[in-house]
């Protein structure tokens, strides 16, 4: 147990000392914002057994609401960043409705079939700027007092808030219903015979990750400053798929790791590809940068194939067998 | 001749139009199910093969000179032993576990495949041209008839049709249905089920790509043209359900038509039609037209 606490305090303090360390705090937030995006995710996936194939639409679809919230609207950054989540959250209540009629593969074509409704909607619609998506969303003042505009101030606010929905996901994770979502994930009959309505609770854990989910995106907007099409296109559902999937299913730690293995991959690809070919000598390597997919679906392949408990989920696994 | 104010001939064009994409919704949503039938597993790479039986057609011609005609033939051959491979060295590993493990499997294809041709070809499109035999259209009086498209509907449902007759009425479609029902009962009756798990495979990804070498005269031949379909195939898959064979023909057909409808009268939607369709039999017919749950 004393592993985690520490673990955790450890992060919680790399993360606080970040922009003294000389980390560019754009970056850092950028990270934060995809490991509550993943950490959403696997709230679903990991804890209720539910491969949804669209939680781009709520990303995507809620930096949308916040976006235009603040910038044509002039609403509040806070305002935002709740209509944002709400939307997400009332998206997630239709996907859920509709994906939960049918079981197992069929829900994560569903949910990938409507997510791609919304990508197009996003794509046509005259409110989201269409190819070139919303930009110049202003930060503006948070409850009109923390100027977001400063680099800081903007990091230390998206840290408090992507830890403390954090917090709400591990709390959601250890309360009754969470308990109930993990025996729905063990084995659904036998929840339904000892009286549990499931359909209820997966709806309860959709719109919750959605929501959860949406409040990435619109952070993700405020941080930016621009929302566009690829946050919507089905590619980010696959993105965070992989996230969780090399973090480790069903581990809380395991999003976290994840996602920053992700983000960082497809930054520093490039980088990585030129080091490889100055090493091995082959012309090839470099040309690594435009090959992200080529890479990630590597990485897709191996996790499923030999590493299916992620990262975490084997380092987990090791400690436990150890005493 | 007019109809709510678009002419007949620009109907009946956009009609064939819409039969063209529905031959290629209904091979792809034939061979996911076959697939599914057996394997158990949503091939999402479905797609991606596709893409490579019109790259494959593509390459022949511009580096080797075979003609359409003879990849008509040897673009699913190649794709299939590809596919072979592929359940062989691959997905063989993961029939024991989760549904989902299957779709991230072949997903991770997916991308894959893609990010190769990519690295190589870019995204912007090749072009390939009709086959001589098929160029021009044929002058009905009304309207004009592109000689190629016709021919592209009148051979996916030919192809569509002798899957069918084979799968419902031959021994080895018998074997195949046995197997999808019960894998262990029909391998104690001496069947090589790996093997035809196997074949199955193949024959299902030769499909795509057949589909492919059609694609690649009327779509733009590039890494990425699969993509958007396959979702697309996604969501004729769970309208139909993926219970009958001809279920799965007749969906794709009829969505196809409904999207070419769409164009005429309020083509905004055609890109979204299939997917409002999708919910309105969610609410209505959850198991899908032609489903039976599994």
């Amino acid at each position: 147990m004393n592993y985690k606490k520490i673990g955790y305090g450890l992060l919680l303090l790399a993360l606080l000392a970040a922009p003294f360390a000389g980390a560019y705090p754009v970056f850092v937030m950028k990270l934060m914002c995809f490991a509550l995006f993943a950490s959403a995710f696997n709230l679903l996936l990991g804890y209720t057994g539910l491969l949804s194939f669209g939680h781009a639409a709520f990303l995507g679809g809620a930096a949308y609401v916040a976006g235009h919230a603040i910038k044509v609207w002039q609403l509040t950054p806070e305002v935002g960043l709740l209509l944002g989540t709400l939307g997400a959250a009332a998206l997630g209540w239709v996907f859920g409705v509709l994906a939960i009629r049918r079981q197992g593969i069929y829900f994560a074509m569903i949910t990938l079939a409507l997510a791609q409704m919304v990508f197009f909607i996003c794509l046509q619609a005259p409110l989201t700027g269409g190819e070139d998506g919303l930009q110049g969303v202003p930060r503006g003042k948070l409850f009109g007092l923390l100027d977001l505009r400063d680099d800081l101030t903007m990091y230390y606010v998206t840290l408090a808030i992507v830890v403390a929905a954090f917090l709400l996901i591990v709390r959601i994770i250890h309360s009754p219903f969470g308990q109930v979502l993990k025996a729905i994930k063990e084995n659904e009959p036998r929840s339904i015979s000892l009286g549990y309505d499931t359909n209820r609770f997966k709806l309860l854990a959709f719109v919750l990750s959605a929501a959860l989910a949406g409040l990435a995106g619109s952070l993700k907007t405020l941080v930016l400053g621009f929302a566009t099409l690829s946050d919507v296109h089905w590619t980010a559902s696959g993105q965070v798929i992989l996230m969780t999937l090399v973090g480790g299913l069903g581990t809380l730690s395991g999003p976290l790791l994840g996602s920053a293995l992700v983000v960082l991959l497809e930054n520093k690809i490039g980088e990585m590809g030129a080091w490889l070919a100055r090493l091995s000598g082959i012309e090839w390597f470099s040309s690594l940068g435009e090959s992200v997919t080529l890479v990630t679906g590597l990485i897709f392949v191996l996790c499923v194939l030999a590493f299916r408990r992620g990262i975490m989920g084997e380092i987990i696994a090791r400690l436990e067998r150890k005493p | 001749m007019e109809i709510f104010g678009v002419s007949l001939p620009a109907m009946l064009s956009q009609l064939l139009l819409g039969l063209v994409n529905g031959s290629f919704y209904a091979i792809l949503s034939l061979g996911l199910a076959v697939i599914f039938g057996l394997l158990n597993v949503i091939n999402f790479a479905h797609g991606a093969l596709f893409m490579l039986g019109a790259v494959l057609t593509w390459m022949a011609m511009n580096y080797l000179g075979i003609s359409y005609w003879w990849m008509l033939v040897l673009a699913p051959v190649t794709v299939g032993l590809f596919g072979i491979v592929i359940e062989r060295t691959l997905l063989r590993w993961i029939y024991k576990l989760d549904h989902l493990y299957g779709l991230l499997l072949t997903l991770g294809l997916t991308l894959l495949i893609e990010g190769v041709l990519r690295s190589i070809y870019g995204v912007s499109g090749l072009g390939y041209d009709t086959p001589e035999l098929l160029e021009g259209a044929t002058n009905l009086g009304f309207m004009m008839l592109p000689n190629y498209r016709v021919w592209v509907v009148v051979a996916s449902i030919t192809v569509c049709l002798l899957t069918w007759f084979v799968i419902e009425k031959t021994r080895l479609g018998a074997y195949l249905r046995a197997g999808t029902e019960n894998p262990r009962l029909v391998e104690a009756f001496g069947i090589n089920v790996p093997l035809m798990v196997t074949l199955t495979y193949g024959f299902g990804v030769a499909l795509a790509a057949f589909a492919g070498v059609l694609a690649a005269p009327v779509m733009q031949v590039t890494p990425l043209m699969g993509q958007n379909l396959i979702i697309v195939v996604f969501a004729v898959v769970v309208i139909g359900g993926m219970g009958s064979i001809l279920g799965s023909i007749l969906t794709g057909l009829g969505l196809g038509i409904v999207e070419g409808f769409t164009k005429v009268f309020y083509p905004e939607a055609s890109s979204t039609v299939v997917f409002v369709i999708m919910v309105i039999v969610l609410l209505t017919r959850p198991a899908g037209l032609f489903g039976k749950e599994k």
